[in-house]
């Protein structure tokens, strides 16, 4: 087991260099000068050519990169030109707050979704199971961002029982957590309804019924074990749109996390630090892919007998 | 070749009649019927000039009446004949730059599926390392290194959808690469270009349309959230997640300037993915059971 966890935290390490070089060859491209961005367009020629010296910009792409991986393997992610400060300490002093939000969306996700699909399976076709499919199908198709500002409408302006932004308190965080982890809670109750329909239907559950198991032994010890595994990968899939969605909900609910900083260093132009933000994210969701890699090996013994 | 005309015909009208028993994906595809509809006929609908970009103060956040039936926005405009427009976007976005992820994946996949090996390992490494940036967060630094423009909104959707398809297209062809008419093929001499592209990929559509039409609903939704946090459609330019956006500052006296483009997007992305439900039983009736 161990022999399996090493593996694939060494593969993690190119996919961390693929993922810094195609994110640092996308912002590459952006047209303009970097130099005048910062300076302002009225700044003399010589005041940015020596400007594009000292920040390296006029080095080959490869070069550039280099430099810049040296720098991330010391936790250096360059310089915001907004603000002049470190973009690694900008990032991090924000993480906590996006991953306070990514982690209760996908305990919202997770603890609504896996019963009502357990439920929807086992009553296939009841009036429960049409409702919780419907209530997913619109899960699915409803934007987060529009979701988030349907209930600030009838939870902050109306009823006035949640604030509409700011993360003071919990009640700060009630909102846009169930705006983070609608989308992710129909996403699951979907597959997990699926996985058990198929699974309920196989002969070991049909035998553990002939020998008469009572039905919730059959359902949560034979059942659920076995249904688990394209749950779990839809949960990890799952944790890249929260990331991404994450952007959108705090932009909605003025969070102060990394996609606030993201939207804001984008406006801005602020190169460094839109780079820093994807790159953080990527590795984030690297690191999630990689511990549902690790989970499935715990939830299924077949997986683990290969690497004993 | 009358016989392969007529096999070709009685598969898809075999396809047909099973999507028409589904009463969702027929609701699905009545409901993007009717779009499609309001997006080619837009400037019948309402007049862009008039209705949608010129501004009338005298008319700002009137709620919904008979003279405008979706009330009108901060500038006077009229939001139906806006969602109207908007509808023109969405669609196009989505469908060119699922064009782009189809043509780009498609071909990817095709050739790691066919050739396998060395080849099949750089492609899908290299797609790896597409997927493991979230794929609207991919969209994002792509239009914000580019500029937020409409081209750039759909080069950024389409190549954020490409290791998708590669994935698919892939497994689709490895499913089939083996199988006796591929063989008889290469017998009379094919090359491997014909083969993949005469021989494998028409008998890989099914999951490849499945997934066409889905990813057609996440594109919509992506230029809807690039557009919102403003990276998206510029204005005056009519767009439903755009208008989202601007809507935004009126939330406590004009609901219905965010209301309604929400709901346009939530159904159209419901019937796409109706449809797309519908047509992966029809079109492999074997997942239904």
């Amino acid at each position: 087991m161990h022999k399996y966890v090493i593996k694939r935290l060494i593969m993690l390490i190119p996919v961390v260099i693929g993922v810094s070089f195609l994110v640092f060859f996308i912002m590459s491209l952006a047209p303009g000068d970097t130099a005048r961005t910062i300076l302002g367009e009225d700044a003399p020629m010589e005041a940015i050519e020596a400007l594009n010296e000292e920040l390296g910009l006029n080095d080959p792409l490869l070069i550039r990169y280099g430099r810049y991986m040296w720098d991330l393997a010391h936790g250096d992610l360059g310089t915001s030109y907004k603000s002049g400060r470190s973009v690694f300490s900008e990032v991090m002093s924000r993480f906590p707050d996006t991953l306070k939000l990514a982690f209760w969306g996908m305990i919202f996700a997770v603890v609504l979704s896996i019963p009502i699909g357990i439920i929807s399976a086992t009553k296939q076709y009841s009036l429960m199971d049409s409702v919780s499919m419907v209530l997913a199908l619109l899960g699915v198709a409803t934007p987060n961002f529009w979701l988030g500002l349907m209930l600030i409408i009838g939870f902050s302006l109306h009823l006035r029982w949640f604030p509409s932004g700011g993360s003071e308190g919990w009640k700060s965080l009630v909102l846009p957590v169930i705006t983070l982890g609608t989308g992710c809670m129909a996403n699951i109750t979907r597959t997990t309804r699926s996985s058990m329909l198929e699974v309920i239907r196989q002969d070991y559950i049909r035998t553990a019924k002939a020998k008469g198991v009572g039905n919730r032994s059959v359902i949560y010890k034979h059942a659920l074990k076995n249904a688990l595994i394209p749950v779990v990968t839809v949960i990890g899939l799952q944790f890249g749109s929260l990331l991404g969605g994450a952007v959108l909900t705090e932009t909605v609910f003025s969070w102060p996390g990394v996609g606030t900083y993201l939207v804001n260093s984008i406006k801005a132009k602020d190169t460094p630090a839109v780079l820093g933000c994807v790159i953080i994210f990527s590795i984030c969701f690297s690191i999630v892919n990689l511990c549902v890699d690790i989970l499935y090996a715990y939830i299924d013994p077949r997986i683990k007998s290969k690497y004993k | 070749m009358e016989n392969k005309r007529a096999k070709k015909r009685s598969m898809a009208v075999e396809v047909w009649q099973r999507l028409v028993k589904n009463k969702m994906a027929m609701l699905g595809l009545a409901i993007l019927v009717l779009l499609a509809l309001c997006a080619i006929f837009a400037d019948v609908i309402a007049d862009y000039e008039t209705k949608v970009v010129a501004q009338n103060i005298a008319n700002r956040l009137k709620g919904p009446s008979a003279e405008h039936w979706f009330g009108t926005d901060e500038f006077g405009r009229d939001i139906f004949a806006r969602m109207v427009h908007g509808s023109r976007v969405s669609l196009v976005v989505g469908l060119i730059s699922v064009s782009v992820s189809l043509v780009a994946g498609g071909t990817l996949g095709a050739f790691a599926g066919f050739y396998g090996g060395g080849v099949d390992n750089v492609i899908m490494r290299v797609m790896d390392i597409f997927l493991a940036v979230p794929s609207i967060l991919l969209a994002i630094t792509i239009v914000a290194a580019l500029g937020p423009n409409l081209v750039n909104v759909m080069l950024a959707i389409g190549i954020s959808g490409t290791p998708g398809f590669a994935r698919i297209v892939r497994a689709a062809v490895m499913s089939v690469k083996d199988q006796e008419f591929v063989e008889a093929s290469r017998a009379i001499g094919a090359s491997n270009a014909t083969i993949i592209f005469r021989e494998i990929i028409p008998n890989c559509l099914a999951p490849i349309i499945v997934q066409s039409t889905l990813s057609v609903a996440s594109a919509i939704l992506s230029t809807a959230s690039l557009s919102f946090i403003g990276l998206g459609v510029q204005p005056p330019d009519p767009e439903w997640g755009a208008m989202l956006s601007s809507g935004r500052n009126f939330l406590r006296d004009a609901v219905h300037l965010t209301l309604f483009p929400g709901l346009a997007i939530v159904v159209t992305i419901l019937a796409l993915n109706l449809l797309g439900d519908g047509l992966r039983d029809a079109l492999d009736p074997r997942l239904k059971q």
